[in-house]
């Protein structure tokens, strides 16, 4: 075990895990934290908290988690690369580890340019692969500058891949590396493009990256047609192939139309060969993942041994 | 080249309120071939400011800002309140250390170093990081022209070949990826990039370099 983590756990024992994500708030409203908490409870393995999404500014990831800890919710920092230097990010992880956070999403962050604060100085000290290299630098007890850490820190480290980003061909150079660099899972974009999906796939099986890294799928799941094509038009990186556009517009219910295909969508990525889980991402609409999880089958959450 | 662009006109006589004797002062290096703030762009912004109402707006173009060899005609010359640089900073900076009792004026924002691309278009390709790695890159730099500076290939907005930061800009690794496969290089692309020594770059404090052997 690398850290121990309740994630870890399901993974390695060959379940089928189940990711939940939630934004912070953009206050001080703890309450708010709290409450979005308790749809993922009992249905989903850990919840990962975004850190500053699409460059707008909320509560920190690291103290969301510690409160979704107390709440009993095993968390997954978030972390990127565009707001903190490589003595921030490690004085911040190793004050995650010292609160008991283990697993650590690792990520290279969307541009200021998106978010609330476009006029912002950028950091982007160190990338999400330089980043993962030096966690597993950290755990194993160096910092990344060289220097001993004398209690280290015990991660459970996660990379981010997106099929659907070009050139297709670097996808799966990037997911090698990460890897290498000591990735242990990785959470993707949300897939609609199922075949494109199952054809990068293939190329991360040709590598035998499937047994190196568990890999979940992103998922995410939508009630209405703004939504659905705000996510084909406006964010980067991700494709919405016409077809679910076109399911959206005709269903009588399009909420039900998003459940619908959402839990097709799980099925159908469930079946690809090296798939170890899906990472749920219920943007704004939290309290949808209980039926989700439910009607995809993976309810209940298998039981894992406390440490 | 350096690269830069003018002020707007109003920003540039609100600096220079209530002076009545403005030198401009151009240079005929790289702002002369970005078309900023050469010959002929000293003599449309004097125009520009007799028009706004000031009284005495002289002409003088040198050829190089940034170097003090050429800046000796200068100091002949006076009678005037203050000077307006169209030079980039370096030039700007320079003036103020000669004539450290007058109020020096940048009327240009230095915006970077690059290529002129097409006419009326100029690119960034340069950040002087102080430590190239072009040679691991195709000859494309990551560091200036990915939004992001990723080292490492490219993020997950890079799509149909642009940066999801802005589609009129090309993505750095895309750019890569297809200049190191054409060359039969994208193994380089496999080898992880570990974290850079910024302190060569603007981070480790004001840079100089001192040779000994051109040194007298």
């Amino acid at each position: 075990m690398k850290a121990g983590s309740r994630l870890e756990k399901v993974l390695a024992a060959g379940h089928f895990a189940v990711c939940g994500e939630m934004g912070p708030p953009r206050s001080a409203d703890a309450e708010a934290i709290r409450k979005k908490a308790q749809y993922f409870r009992g249905y989903v393995d850990a919840v990962n908290v975004t850190d500053n999404q699409t460059a707008v500014v909320r509560v920190s990831s690291i103290a969301s988690c510690l409160i979704l800890q107390e709440e009993g919710i095993e968390p997954v920092v978030q972390m990127t690369c565009r707001d903190r230097n490589r003595l921030a990010i490690q004085s911040d992880l190793l004050g995650a580890a010292a609160l008991g956070l283990k697993n650590i999403l690792c990520l290279t962050g969307d541009h200021q340019s998106f978010g609330d604060h476009p006029t912002a100085k950028n950091v982007y000290d160190i990338d999400s692969i330089q980043l993962i290299w030096g966690l597993d630098q950290m755990r194993n007890g160096r910092f990344m500058g060289g220097e001993e850490i004398k209690v280290p820190p015990r991660f459970f480290i996660g990379g981010a891949a997106n099929p659907f980003g070009d050139p297709f061909p670097m996808r799966v150079t990037r997911l090698a590396k990460k890897v290498q660099a000591g990735c242990d899972f990785i959470q993707t974009q949300v897939v609609f493009d199922v075949p494109r999906f199952a054809k990068w796939m293939e190329q991360v099986r040709d590598r035998g990256l499937h047994e190196k890294v568990y890999i979940m799928a992103g998922v995410l799941p939508t009630r209405s047609v703004r939504a659905l094509r705000y996510m084909q038009q406006d964010v980067a990186g991700v494709t919405v192939p016409d077809e679910y556009i076109r399911r959206m517009e005709q269903a009588a219910d399009p909420a039900e139309e998003g459940v619908k295909m959402a839990v097709e969508l799980i099925q159908q990525l469930k079946e690809i060969e090296g798939v170890a889980g899906v990472h749920l991402m219920p943007v704004m609409w939290e309290s949808i993942i209980p039926r989700l999880v439910e009607e995809a089958g993976l309810y209940p959450r298998p039981a894992v041994d406390d440490d | 080249m350096i690269v830069a662009e003018r002020k707007p006109l109003r920003e540039i006589t609100e600096m220079l309120q209530g002076k009545q004797r403005v030198l401009v002062v151009g240079c005929n290096t790289c702002v002369t071939i970005c078309m900023a703030g050469g010959r002929k762009e000293v003599a449309v912004l004097a125009s520009a400011l007799r028009l706004a109402g000031i009284e005495h707006v002289g002409e003088e173009t040198v050829e190089r800002q940034c170097d003090l060899e050429f800046l000796d005609p200068l100091t002949k010359l006076g009678g005037y309140d203050c000077l307006l640089s169209t030079a980039c900073g370096i030039g700007v900076q320079l003036l103020s250390d000669l004539f450290p009792n007058l109020p020096v004026y940048p009327a240009l924002n230095t915006t970077f170093l690059g290529v002129n691309e097409d006419l009326g278009l100029w690119s960034e390709r340069c950040q002087s990081c102080g430590d190239c790695v072009l040679d691991r890159t195709g000859g494309i730099c990551p560091i200036a022209r990915c939004s992001k500076s990723l080292l490492n290939g490219p993020c997950g907005g890079s799509q149909d070949g642009k940066c999801e930061v802005n589609g009129d800009v090309d993505c750095a690794w895309q750019l890569i990826y297809d200049r190191l496969e054409a060359r039969g290089e994208l193994d380089r692309l496999e080898t992880i990039f570990l974290p850079k020594d910024w302190s060569h770059s603007r981070d480790g404090g004001p840079r100089r370099i001192r040779r000994e052997d051109v040194a007298l």
